[in-house]
């Protein structure tokens, strides 16, 4: 049981919102401590997980080139291009995104990533449809829907990626299944993940529907001030 | 081979960008916290770029012991709790001026972002073997960096400052995603995810087949929030749960289990643990609040689709 200090620590960390990365170290090396690893022996674990994790910030490779698209007005395009659009409002394009990022997910296609497509082409599609049909959005709903565009993404990666045969998800059932005694195919478990990939996209879609929707409602008298002075002109 | 020393030439370009950010950072008389930030970002850059260097030329002997990059992480560590990583003023372009490029560059300012992505995708697809999907990234962030400085006219000098603004924009949260992948290896070495599954047996009664999928899922879902990693919950609690309170029963095997890796994903929604999908994306997309920015609109979506795994499980499992 003690063991589990680690797993306290952090717990504790988190909510009195102490520095993470700091509350992750000493979480670890206590953890190390208490099952009898030596302090050499901690720091040998945690250098070498660090160094073969490190694909996991690949994403600083992007940043020049989009830092040096958004230099020359990348989002301000994007949402001159959208507001074009009448009809396209936040929740439907997230949803559309959902869709097409779920599908391209679940036929082992990379198309995706916050860093690759969320920053440079969804959000700012997403922020110039809120502008567009609601005017100056307040902080708050700015806020609101840079959470969209991040939580989308993870929608459709997460519940997608698994009806792909040669998926890790699906490799790791497989071997770990195969471990346990139980033998099983690797295509039958691509295809077990298929009802969850598909009501994914609807309860996906039905939370950005449900934005729109409420901030349809909130800024219903700007919409309707616009749509005056267009008719107007 | 090939894909070897182009992963790790990969790493060496990252380590660049943050020694570019020791550079600027030392340079700026004003800032407000000039050696340490340099010194966070300089030890980021050695074991970026050269804790595994001899692989450069197929050397793997030539590298930095692993227990002296542990070291610099604790000291990574100490210098983020004090506060002491920041950043000062970056030379960022105008409203103004974004507009006015927007406008006279036009739609060819998407060819670049497009370009990102296809060829990445590309690549990816059609030589994983020879090259991996980390090459890939990297091939194409390297033709798209070409393609935007030709179609934008930028210098050399505005790519550097603005890899450094969003790198330094980040912060020392970028390294989380890492930290934590550190301490579940620390957690596994400790044998932590057995003490668990043992606990929970303890709570569950046997012979109920609808209490059996529930604490296989939220079971499932709960740990992958401990550990911020579905794939290392899922041995643990399938073994510990899964099988004998769930497929013993008489459940589809195949379909309980890929249903029980699911149901962790609804815990990776909910969890700062996993930062790489929750944390770092706050940073990427620039949200103010850093730690539960993305969660608390995947909380909802989350909690349903758990009921609805629990549902499916309880249904067509059996």
């Amino acid at each position: 049981m003690v063991k589990l200090i680690g797993i306290l620590i952090i717990i504790i960390g988190f909510i009195l919102k102490l520095d993470t990365i700091a509350v992750v170290v000493f979480a670890g090396i206590i953890t190390g401590l208490v099952a009898g690893m030596s302090f050499n022996e901690i720091m040998k674990t945690l250098g070498s997980a660090f160094v073969t994790n490190r694909y996991m910030s690949i994403f600083i490779i992007t940043l020049p080139v989009i830092g040096l698209l958004e230099r020359y007005g990348l989002r301000e395009r994007a949402a001159y291009l959208i507001s074009k659009i009448k009809s396209a409002t936040i929740g439907r394009l997230t949803s559309l995104y959902l869709i097409i990022r779920t599908l391209s997910a679940m036929f082992g296609l990379r198309i995706g990533g916050h860093v690759q497509f969320i920053r440079p082409l969804i959000l700012p599609m997403a922020q110039g449809a809120g502008e567009s049909r609601y005017g100056e959005m307040q902080d708050k709903d700015k806020e609101t829907i840079k959470g969209l565009a991040g939580a989308v993404e993870n929608y459709g990666n997460f519940f997608g990626q698994n009806f792909f045969v040669a998926s890790g998800g699906v490799l790791l059932v497989v071997g770990v299944m195969k471990e346990l005694g139980y033998k099983i195919e690797a295509i039958d478990a691509a295809k077990a993940a298929l009802p969850i990939a598909l009501i994914i996209m609807v309860v996906g879609t039905l939370q950005f529907l449900y934005y729109d929707k409420k901030f349809d409602m909130k800024y219903s008298s700007k919409m309707r001030i616009k749509n005056d002075i267009t008719k107007n002109v | 081979m090939l894909k070897d020393t182009l992963t790790e030439l990969l790493y060496v370009f990252c380590g660049i960008i943050a020694f570019y950010s020791v550079y600027v950072t030392l340079k700026d008389k004003s800032h407000p916290s000039r050696v340490p930030t340099a010194l966070f970002w300089g030890i980021l850059g050695v074991i970026f770029s050269f804790s595994r260097i001899g692989m450069l030329w197929g050397n793997k002997n030539i590298k930095i012991d692993d227990t002296v990059v542990g070291y610099l992480i604790v000291l990574l560590a100490v210098l983020s709790a004090l506060k002491l990583v920041k950043y000062n003023k970056f030379n960022e372009s105008s409203k103004e001026f974004k507009a006015e490029m927007a406008n006279k560059i036009g739609n060819k300012i998407f060819i670049p972002a497009l370009a990102l992505a296809i060829i990445a995708f590309i690549v990816a697809q059609y030589w994983t073997k020879q090259l991996g999907s980390l090459v890939a990234l990297g091939i194409a962030a390297l033709v798209a960096l070409i393609m935007a400085m030709i179609i934008t006219k930028g210098s050399t000098k505005e790519v550097a400052e603005d890899s450094r603004r969003l790198l330094e924009l980040v912060g020392p949260v970028s390294m989380l995603p890492q930290i934590l992948a550190a301490l579940g290896s620390v957690f596994t070495a400790a044998g932590v995810g057995t003490v668990i599954a043992d606990g929970i047996k303890g709570f569950v009664p046997q012979g109920n087949i609808l209490v059996g999928v529930i604490a296989y899922c939220v079971g499932m879902a709960l740990f992958t929030m401990i550990m911020g990693n579905a794939f290392a919950a899922f041995a643990v609690i399938t073994a510990g749960i899964g099988v004998p309170f769930v497929i013993a029963q008489g459940a589809n095997p195949v379909i309980a289990s890929m249903l029980g890796l699911t149901a962790g994903y609804c815990g990776t929604l909910m969890t700062p643990m996993a930062a790489n999908f929750n944390i770092v994306p706050t940073a990427i997309l620039e949200i103010k609040d850093k730690k539960y920015g993305v969660i608390k609109y995947q909380v909802p979506v989350a909690i349903t689709m758990l009921i609805i795994h629990i549902i499916l499980m309880y249904v067509w499992a059996f």
